[in-house]
Order: C-alpha cells, then sequence, then structure tokens
C-alpha cells in the first residue's frame, strides 16, 4: 500500500516509510533532540517514545501502558467480533495481570538457560549444513539463504512441528508481521498459523508428545485444563516471536560484517569477543518495535495521552540513544557497559531471549568459520523490511 | 525521570572486600549476569537470578561482578561496599 512520504516525522510518522525501512537511526537522532515522543495521525494514531529513559519509563509503567495490543501495524478498523480467532490474543506477549504472570509461567522453562544450552548441537550443525550447500558457490543471500533458514527450525523442533514446513512458517509469520499493511494478507497468515496449530492441538490431545503443545494439554490453571485459545495463543506467539526476530537479527549483524572489514576481521582474530560483539550487535541493530495502549487518559513526559491511544515503544532508538550509550552509533565489538534494551525492559522481557541469543552467536560462529571474508555483492540490492521487526529481507553477499 | 539512563558504576575493584545483592522484584530474567560471572550469579528455569553466596565476592571476581552490575537492564544488581 502507498502512502504520502513522510515530511515532517514529529507529528506525521511513518514506520512504514522507505526511508524510515532504509535508514531509521538519522530520524530518531533528530526526534530524539527535537520531538522526543513523536505523534502521527497515520493507522488510526500513535505517539512513538524514542529515548532510552522514556521507552523503560512506560514499559515499566504497566497500570498506564496496556500490552493488549502490541502489534504495530494494527488493523485499519476494528475486527468484527465474530472475526475475532483467538479471544486472548497471543498470551503472554498480548496480555496484561493476571492472564500474562500464569502464561508467562508456563512458557519460560521451554527456554531457559539450561533449556536452551540442549538445543545448540542442533544449531550449529544446521548451520554447518546450510553453510555447505552454498560456500562452494562463492556467494550467497546471507538473509534468505542462512538467517532465514536457522530460528524456524529450531522453533519447530521446540513446538514439535515437523521442519520441513519451515517455508511454509515463514510465509505466515511474513504475512503476519512484514505485510501487516496489507490487511487481507496479514488476516489470512494469522488464519494459516490458526488453522495448522489446531490440526496440532487435536493431534496432541489424542496422544501427547514431548513437546510445548503437549505440555500446555496436560497443565493445569487453578485446577483446570488450560483453555484451547489460550493453548493455541501460546503455540502462536513461539512460532511468530521466535522466527522473524531473530532471524533479522543474524541478518543485521551478517550486514554489519559484511560491510564494517575492520570489525569482521577482529571478530575473526579475536574469537573471545564474540560474548562482547552479539551483546553489541543486538543493541545497535535491534530489530524489535512493540506497542501498547494507553488505559486512562494521562500525560506523560509533557503529552496528553488519551485512553485508548496507541504507543510505539521503540527499543531500537532507545538503543541508540546518547544519553544511554557512548558513542551509540558506533558498533564497538568490546562494548564492556551495554545495557541494552533489545529484548524489552520490565515484565515483558522477551522469553525467548536466551534461545536469541545463542542463535545469534552459533550462527556467526559458523558463519566466520567457514566465510571468515566477505562482502556485498556489487550491483545487488540489500533490501529491509521495517516497522515492527527490522532486518534484511534480501542480502547478497561474495566471497570469492 | 526514571533514573534508568547512564553508564552506571564503574568504580575500579580492589578496594574493601564487597558483597552484592540481586532485588528479585527487580529482576526480569535477561540473564545478563549469569553471562558475565556464572561463579556468583545463579538462574533458575524461570530466569530469576540470584546470589549463590552471601559471602564476599572473591577479589578475582570483583570485575565482572561490577560489570554485571553495569550490564543489567533492569537496575537489579548492587554492590554493598
Amino acid at each position: 500500500m502507498s502512502r504520502a512520504p513522510v515530511t515532517d516525522w514529529t507529528t506525521d510518522f511513518d514506520v512504514m516509510d522507505e526511508r524510515y525501512l532504509l535508514d531509521p537511526f538519522p530520524i530518531w537522532d533528530d526526534l530524539r533532540k527535537t520531538c522526543p515522543i513523536a505523534h502521527t495521525e497515520r493507522r488510526r494514531g500513535a505517539w512513538m517514545l524514542t529515548t532510552y529513559d522514556d521507552v523503560t519509563a512506560a514499559a515499566h509503567d504497566v497500570a498506564t501502558f496496556s500490552s493488549l495490543e502490541v502489534g504495530v501495524i494494527g488493523a485499519e478498523e476494528d475486527p468484527d467480533p465474530e472475526d475475532i480467532i483467538l479471544e486472548y490474543g497471543l498470551p503472554p506477549i498480548s496480555a496484561d495481570a493476571p492472564l500474562h504472570t500464569w502464561t508467562r509461567r508456563l512458557l519460560l522453562p521451554w527456554f531457559s538457560h539450561h533449556r536452551v544450552e540442549q538445543y545448540e548441537v542442533v544449531t550449529r550443525d544446521l548451520c554447518r549444513q546450510l553453510l555447505k550447500g552454498f560456500v562452494p558457490a562463492g556467494r550467497a543471500d546471507a538473509a534468505s539463504d542462512y538467517s532465514q533458514q536457522i530460528p524456524v527450525r529450531i522453533v519447530a523442533g521446540i513446538l514439535g512441528v515437523p521442519a520441513e514446513l519451515s517455508d511454509t512458517f515463514t510465509g505466515w509469520v511474513r504475512d503476519v508481521l512484514e505485510f501487516a499493511d496489507d490487511q487481507e494478507r496479514a488476516r489470512r497468515g494469522g488464519q494459516g498459523i490458526f488453522d495448522y496449530l489446531l490440526g496440532e492441538l487435536a493431534a496432541r490431545k489424542e496422544s501427547p508428545r514431548d513437546d510445548l503443545m503437549s505440555s500446555l494439554v496436560l497443565e493445569k490453571h487453578d485446577g483446570a485444563p488450560i483453555d484451547d485459545s489460550i493453548i493455541l495463543g501460546i503455540a502462536g506467539l513461539v512460532l511468530i516471536a521466535g522466527i522473524d526476530t531473530t532471524w533479522s537479527s543474524i541478518g543485521s549483524s551478517l550486514w554489519h560484517l559484511a560491510t564494517h572489514p575492520d570489525d569482521c576481521a577482529r571478530l575473526v582474530a579475536e574469537p573471545k569477543l564474540m560474548d562482547t560483539a552479539v551483546e553489541e550487535l543486538l543493541r545497535a541493530y535491534s530489530p524489535v518495535t512493540m506497542a501498547r495502549i494507553v488505559t486512562e487518559d494521562t500525560e506523560f513526559r509533557g503529552c496528553p495521552m488519551q485512553k485508548g491511544d496507541k504507543v510505539l515503544m521503540n527499543f531500537p532508538a532507545a538503543n541508540r540513544d546518547p544519553k544511554a550509550f557512548d558513542q551509540p552509533d558506533r558498533v564497538v565489538l568490546d562494548r564492556l557497559q551495554n545495557r541494552h534494551v533489545a529484548f524489552g525492559s520490565g515484565i515483558h522481557r522477551c522469553a525467548g531471549s536466551n534461545l536469541a541469543r545463542m542463535e545469534l552467536r552459533v550462527a556467526l560462529e559458523e558463519w566466520l568459520r567457514e566465510i571468515p571474508t566477505f562482502r556485498l555483492e556489487d550491483g545487488a540490492r540489500t533490501t529491509w523490511a521495517g516497522g515492527q521487526v527490522r532486518g534484511p529481507r534480501s542480502l547478497p553477499v561474495v566471497f570469492p | 525521570m526514571g533514573g534508568r539512563t547512564g553508564p552506571g558504576t564503574s568504580v575500579p575493584p580492589g578496594g574493601l572486600p564487597v558483597k552484592v545483592t540481586v532485588d528479585p522484584s527487580k529482576c526480569q530474567g535477561h540473564a545478563r549476569c549469569f553471562a558475565l560471572c556464572p561463579e556468583i550469579f545463579d538462574v533458575d528455569d524461570y530466569g530469576q537470578s540470584s546470589v549463590r553466596s552471601a559471602d564476599d565476592v572473591p577479589v578475582e571476581l570483583e570485575e565482572r561482578v561490577r560489570l554485571a552490575v553495569s550490564n543489567c537492564p533492569e537496575f537489579a544488581i548492587a554492590i554493598v561496599e
């Protein structure tokens, strides 16, 4: 859907604007200096927070900033109640307490540090297999041939659904997140996920297995089995939030290394920098912006917000705030003090953050082991998706 | 203002013995402390971090404990001098 280009970012921003998708960093810098809480009437209106202090303060004020609607690109009109597929959305991400609290506790052990350690071998094998497929060619699309292929397969394993369907899952998730501007496409993607998971849920009720949805079938809350729509919402969340986000982070990190040969050479020469490098790449290229809904008329940092207003929590912009980070626009691979909020802040901290960190680290380690030097392909175009999740969708690189 | 900005503490290690605490009401399970100094910090299946021992932090670990303090996105870790 084409819309008029933005000329005033303070009062008429659009996170799907071409310029914003390609290079949002100077826009955030300007906003932080001139109007750190921007507003737009587009897409039914929204505020956008761009400083570290504002974003983290709002993330902690869950009484004022509800998570009942977290989509950055929302529906253009209120859906017919009969068309709502999942009564509770995708808890815990789309829930406030108390639903958030107990659904999150069901989910967290699947992504605990110890559990994620068990997924590392599979992830490494997967990366090696993918690399084997294109290393001899001397060129690859680092986004679609590599980054995009990794998280979806690990998440499929956790959900106990076939990795062979990865492309289908990826397609649905892109429909929901990346192409949300096309309302019919977003709806179709959501319906695809729901219909598929509904079948999987029925199969697990018949014979539970060792996977996330089976565990939810067997769980109880307040002595009663968990409502189907909540099980489907949690499984849908794992699929939607576990794929596009980490894939974007891996892709952005590879884009950085392809375009900053000094950083790439340093990381190859000093592999012990990997831990700080992963945190720094997460900070500098944070993929995820989330929304909140204002619960009551309020004044936030001088801005008159009304009940029902949408507020964009720009975690990526917060992570480039010079008040919180020294030289925020420089990627410093050995940055020691890095209190970034790429995974959010407060009670909605990304439940999959341990998994995402592991996947990003392993994906980079394996790539650099096989391909220590690489650059963007001459004449080829890198394309970026953005809005809710920012990252490269096409990233042609060569390593002759 | 919320006081959530700024680089955080950067006191050099090597002075008097210190203890470290994790405020469970602030911890949200980012697990940065566990990644930076697993000798001192533990993390449970729900992401909740805790300090393994009430003893003083061994001097050789103090620098990494201070890094844990200054990398916690929730400002949940404090050094008690």
